[in-house]
């Protein structure tokens, strides 16, 4: 019983992972190819892939690598690409805590990819939840240090032209955004967000719209607050 | 190029403050005592706006620039077959897979 009940967690967080696999696979790919390029092997890519874990900050590291910036300079410049992931966390207070040790590993875990798989998960009867998202975090982070490995060795001999496979995160994101459209009672504040970043991304450039769009959404749910809790009850009466 | 011992500490840098954008929430609130009430209340309503925002975030590089143009298509039919297998069906795999089988093809057929 208990092993069954195992080998249906186990499976459970490899279907609900797929779609990272593939996005990751192509991103971890493309990240071990450019450090690769850079002039750091294979150990490096894995090293930084083990570590780090975050898409966007290990491309940026790679450049600041060839341009040898200061400790400082990468601090900053990762803190601020990576501030949206401060918003993360808010949603598994409760839970992570409730992991023990691994809450940690589920805190230095927590890419945009893991964070919106967490959010999506309904998990059916006989999965254990606790496990089957300690899983998902740890799958996503193999599939992420396997890719950056793979273009670390294979360089630019890929034997199939790949491009275009991470269209599957961006999927992935819509898909989760319909499916919570769905299931949350109140649809301010997917609407929040939607108007919010996309007036900052016209307004300002794609490099720097992300962190005056969170904020504007922030200070939004905040003052919404008072709707929101009222259509998220409505149904429930 | 610079030295490993440089490189080595400038990637234990950018690991470090990433494990500190994901901790802040947890370092603010997670000790023991109780979250407050308006940090619960953002808890449960910031994943719907935070997806939202990475659905726009994924699609930033879209322009409607002459150059930029075949890109942008196949970026908004990939988008849009995706909500409409996942509408229709409701199957995950197969709204990602499908959505990005086209977006593979257009960007092979328009380029």
């Amino acid at each position: 019983m208990n092993g069954l009940r195992k080998n249906v967690t186990i499976q459970y967080a490899v279907v609900q992972t797929v779609p990272v696999f593939f996005g990751y696979l192509v991103l971890g790919i493309a990240f071990g190819i450019m450090l690769e390029q850079a002039g750091y092997n294979v150990l490096w890519s894995v090293l930084c892939s083990v570590l780090i874990y975050a898409g966007s900050a290990q491309y940026l590291l790679v450049e600041l690598l060839q341009s040898g910036a200061s400790v400082l300079t990468t601090a900053s410049l990762t803190f601020l690409l990576n501030s949206r992931h401060i918003f993360y966390g808010f949603s598994f207070l409760d839970s992570f805590r409730k992991l023990g040790k691994k809450g940690v590993y589920m805190i230095f875990s927590l890419t945009d990819e893991t964070y919106s798989v967490l959010c999506s998960m309904q998990p059916p009867d006989g999965v254990d939840r606790k496990k089957a998202m300690f899983l998902v975090a740890l799958l996503d982070h193999l599939y992420w240090i396997f890719g950056s490995a793979v273009g670390a060795l294979l360089g630019q001999a890929m034997p199939l032209d790949f491009t275009g496979i991470d269209f599957s995160m961006t999927a992935l994101f819509v898909v989760i955004f319909l499916d919570q459209w769905k299931s949350y009672r109140s649809h301010l504040p997917a609407c929040i967000g939607l108007i919010s970043s996309a007036v900052f991304l016209v307004l300002l450039d794609p490099d720097g719209f992300l962190l005056p769009s969170l904020i504007v959404t922030l200070a939004a749910l905040m003052g919404c607050k008072r709707m929101i809790l009222l259509q998220s009850q409505e149904v429930d009466d | 190029m610079i030295s490993s011992f440089q490189a080595l500490l400038m990637i234990l840098a950018a690991a470090a403050v990433t494990f500190l954008t994901r901790a802040i929430p947890f370092v603010l609130f997670g000790g023991k005592r109780e979250i407050p009430r308006p940090v619960q209340y953002l808890g449960s309503c910031l994943p719907p706006a935070m997806i939202a925002t990475l659905v726009v975030y994924c699609l930033k590089s879209i322009s409607f620039a002459p150059q930029a143009l075949s890109g942008t298509i196949a970026q908004l039919a990939g988008v849009a077959a995706v909500v409409g297998l996942h509408l229709y069906r409701r199957n995950t795999l197969l709204s990602i897979g499908g959505g990005t089988l086209i977006y593979m093809v257009l960007i092979r057929v328009l380029a």
